[in-house]
């Protein structure tokens, strides 16, 4: 390869110099001070100095260290046969279940936020990864499912395992219906109508406050039962057994959170066996070819309709089981918990695992969730950081952590 | 004659102050082997995309075996047995041959959803039955050895042949081909006109196809119409349009 000349350099490094300028200008060197009454616009020049000349000084020397660095690609998984794959398999499921027992709550508590974000990702892969359908509204549905429990338990009293079935089908209804209209649009209109919708669903939780409390929410919502035993030092109805009691244990708070996790876990391992058995069906290989060629779908007899509205739904419903679940872990639903950001995020753990890709997905869900965690003390730069790290992903894995390979139908021999 | 297969009556339509397809009438007999030519921007995709549904014409009737398709949408067009190729082929690319073809089956031996998740004896057999089927299509076109390669791979005549096998899996009545030639070596172009003949004597199927390379159209069809700016100027035998003064006015310009 050639190397560009030195004066093409300068002038490249000198445009980034000014972009970032630009860019850093308002965030960085303006301060806004507060002096009783008046406020003042203090620029504090020295960062942005610094800032521009470190922008300088590599965007001129990159070119150079460009061909010094060493290639870097992520490695593509190898194919296992499947004596060593079930072996694999086994392996990590029998960790996965054993590890909480002799963890720190923090950390099985961030694991179980992982597995719902597990659960929402591998739902919102069937509509976006599998159909292809841009959805930034994924978040409505897991609102509908936690909101579900939420106002079953407060106007009915259900419990948590009554309530979830019912929890998966209201947010499937709600695909369902949404999906009616907005499936005939494509592309950008669809994100943007999907959008709107996640939207309306939480203003509609914020504004019909004789029902689910409005912007403060629904508290106090018991966690599951296990087999009909509460979990809790006391039981709620006199005369009932405990968990702890029935058992004979030594109540101990880590109980509930180990076996929330261990929810969390079944309910996400649910998840990935029905999406990994349903792209291997006609019905995943009609949204594979939807998702190519519509036209030719058409010609052939496929309702496009049909079955983009069956991802559509079935997606929702994925989000709706995640929602009860939520709801139960945090005892309290609000709207603020389903904020468009929300949308956003479970989306980029879909493109940034790469789209369709299950093993992807999961990686990237269990990364996004766990690495704030983790750094908190780099909380205030989580957008930033989070900004750099789809950048880089886009110059260096475009296709995402884990492409999707293709399940093929081979030809018996 | 027998009861026509499809019937197309009077039909037209029109893109806002465009007169695209003009006063348009035609019949295919079942099994019959019928050709709409005529020069570049005539229409004849117009009056195809008319009939699978792809448009709603603006006047017209189209009746299929007595029973009104006009208006229909496209996947129940196809649903009644018309089926249809594209012009520029339209696989899915990134899918195998076969998997072309079992997509194509979808709206047949579909077990439920249930079945499927829990993979049933009942799916595992309507699966099998599906894949026997692709098996035979692609032997009946000779692509059984490309059965797992992808079809955006394929060689552009395998391509399209497979696309052929694509609309003959869903057991249609009437196969309409949108310029099957185009593309094609001479070699290709006389096996494909072999294969619309046996396609139609084996499997019953009626053909319409647009085609311009003349040699394929008199050689396989039994009637022709040619249309020009958007209107029918010759409905004939092969022998009867060859020697139609209007017709080689429209492809030679005036002398």
């Amino acid at each position: 390869m050639q190397t560009p000349s030195f004066s093409h350099n300068l002038r490249h490094a000198l445009v980034a110099t000014v972009l970032a300028a630009i860019v850093v200008l308002p965030i960085f060197t303006l301060h806004l001070e507060r002096a009783g009454v008046r406020t003042t616009i203090v620029p504090e020049w020295s960062t942005l100095l610094w800032g521009c000349l470190a922008v300088f000084v590599v965007q001129l020397l990159r070119p150079m260290l460009a061909s010094k660095l060493p290639k870097f690609s992520l490695p593509t998984l190898p194919q296992a046969a499947p004596a060593q794959r079930n072996a694999l398999l086994f392996s990590i499921a029998f960790i996965a279940i054993i590890w909480p027992f002799f963890a720190g709550r923090n950390a099985v508590d961030i694991a179980t936020l992982a597995m719902i974000y597990v659960m929402l990702g591998l739902g919102l892969n069937v509509v976006v990864g599998f159909a292809g359908l841009l959805d930034l509204g994924f978040v409505g549905f897991y609102a509908v499912g936690a909101y579900t429990y939420a106002l079953l338990f407060h106007w009915a009293g259900w419990s948590f395992w009554e309530a979830l079935p019912l929890a998966g089908a209201a947010s499937a209804l709600f695909g369902f219906v949404l999906g009616f209209p907005v499936l005939r649009l494509r592309g950008d209109y669809l994100a943007i109508v999907t959008l709107g919708f996640g939207e309306i669903i939480r203003l509609l939780l914020v504004n019909l406050t004789d029902w689910t409390g409005g912007p403060d929410g629904i508290s106090s919502i018991p966690k599951p039962s296990v087999l009909g035993l509460e979990m809790a030092r006391n039981p709620s109805v006199e005369g009932a057994s405990t968990f702890h009691q029935f058992f004979g244990l030594e109540f101990n708070s880590m109980h509930m959170v180990i076996f929330l996790y261990l929810m969390a876990l079944l309910l996400a391992t649910v998840t990935l066996f029905i999406s990994n058995r349903l792209i291997r069906m006609p019905i995943g290989r009609a949204w594979e070819a939807l998702r190519e060629d519509e036209i030719a779908c058409r010609s052939l007899g496929l309702n496009p309709m049909k079955i983009k509205l069956s991802a559509f739904t079935l997606g929702a419903m994925f989000a709706g089981f995640g929602g009860a679940f939520f709801a139960a872990r945090q005892g309290i639903v609000n709207p603020e918990s389903f904020t468009f950001i929300e949308s956003a995020l479970i989306l980029a753990i879909v493109v940034l695992g790469g789209m369709g890709s299950q093993l992807g997905v999961i990686l990237a869900a269990i990364i996004l969730t766990t690495l704030p965690e983790l750094a908190r003390e780099f909380s205030e730069y989580r957008m930033l950081i989070f900004g750099l790290v789809m950048i880089l992903m886009m110059i260096w894995r475009p296709q995402g952590l884990l492409p999707m390979k293709r399940h093929q139908v081979e030809v018996p021999a | 004659m027998s009861a026509p297969l499809l019937q197309v009556s009077q039909l037209s339509m029109r893109f806002g102050g465009l007169l695209a397809v003009d006063g348009i009438a035609l019949d295919v007999q079942p099994q019959e082997i019928f050709a709409i030519i005529g020069p570049n921007g005539a229409g004849k995709t117009t009056v195809f995309n008319c009939i699978s549904g792809f448009y709603r014409p603006t006047t017209g009737e189209i009746t299929l075996s007595g029973e009104r398709i006009a208006g229909q949408s496209s996947h129940q067009v196809a649903n009644h047995g018309v089926v249809r190729t594209f012009q520029n082929v339209r696989l899915f690319k990134a899918m195998t041959a076969l998997e072309n073809l079992l997509v194509a089956q979808h709206r047949q031996h579909n077990a439920p959803l249930l079945s499927g998740l829990f993979n049933t004896a009942r799916y595992r057999r309507s699966e099998e039955q599906k894949i026997h089927n692709a098996l035979h299509w692609l032997d009946v076109m000779g692509l059984r050895d490309m059965a797992n390669r992808e079809a955006g791979n394929l060689a552009y005549g395998h391509q399209r042949r497979l696309e052929i096998a694509r609309c003959m899996i869903t057991k249609p009545r009437l196969l309409m081909l949108d310029e099957p030639a185009a593309g094609l070596n001479p070699q290709e172009k006389k096996d494909l006109q072999q294969l619309i003949d046996q396609l139609r004597r084996e499997y019953a199927v009626a053909v319409l196809l647009i085609e311009h390379d003349m040699g394929l159209v008199m050689g396989v069809s039994e009637r022709i119409l040619v249309m020009e700016y958007g209107r029918p100027i010759a409905l004939g035998l092969p022998e009867e349009i060859r020697n139609d003064e209007r017709v080689i006015k429209a492809y030679l310009g005036e002398a």
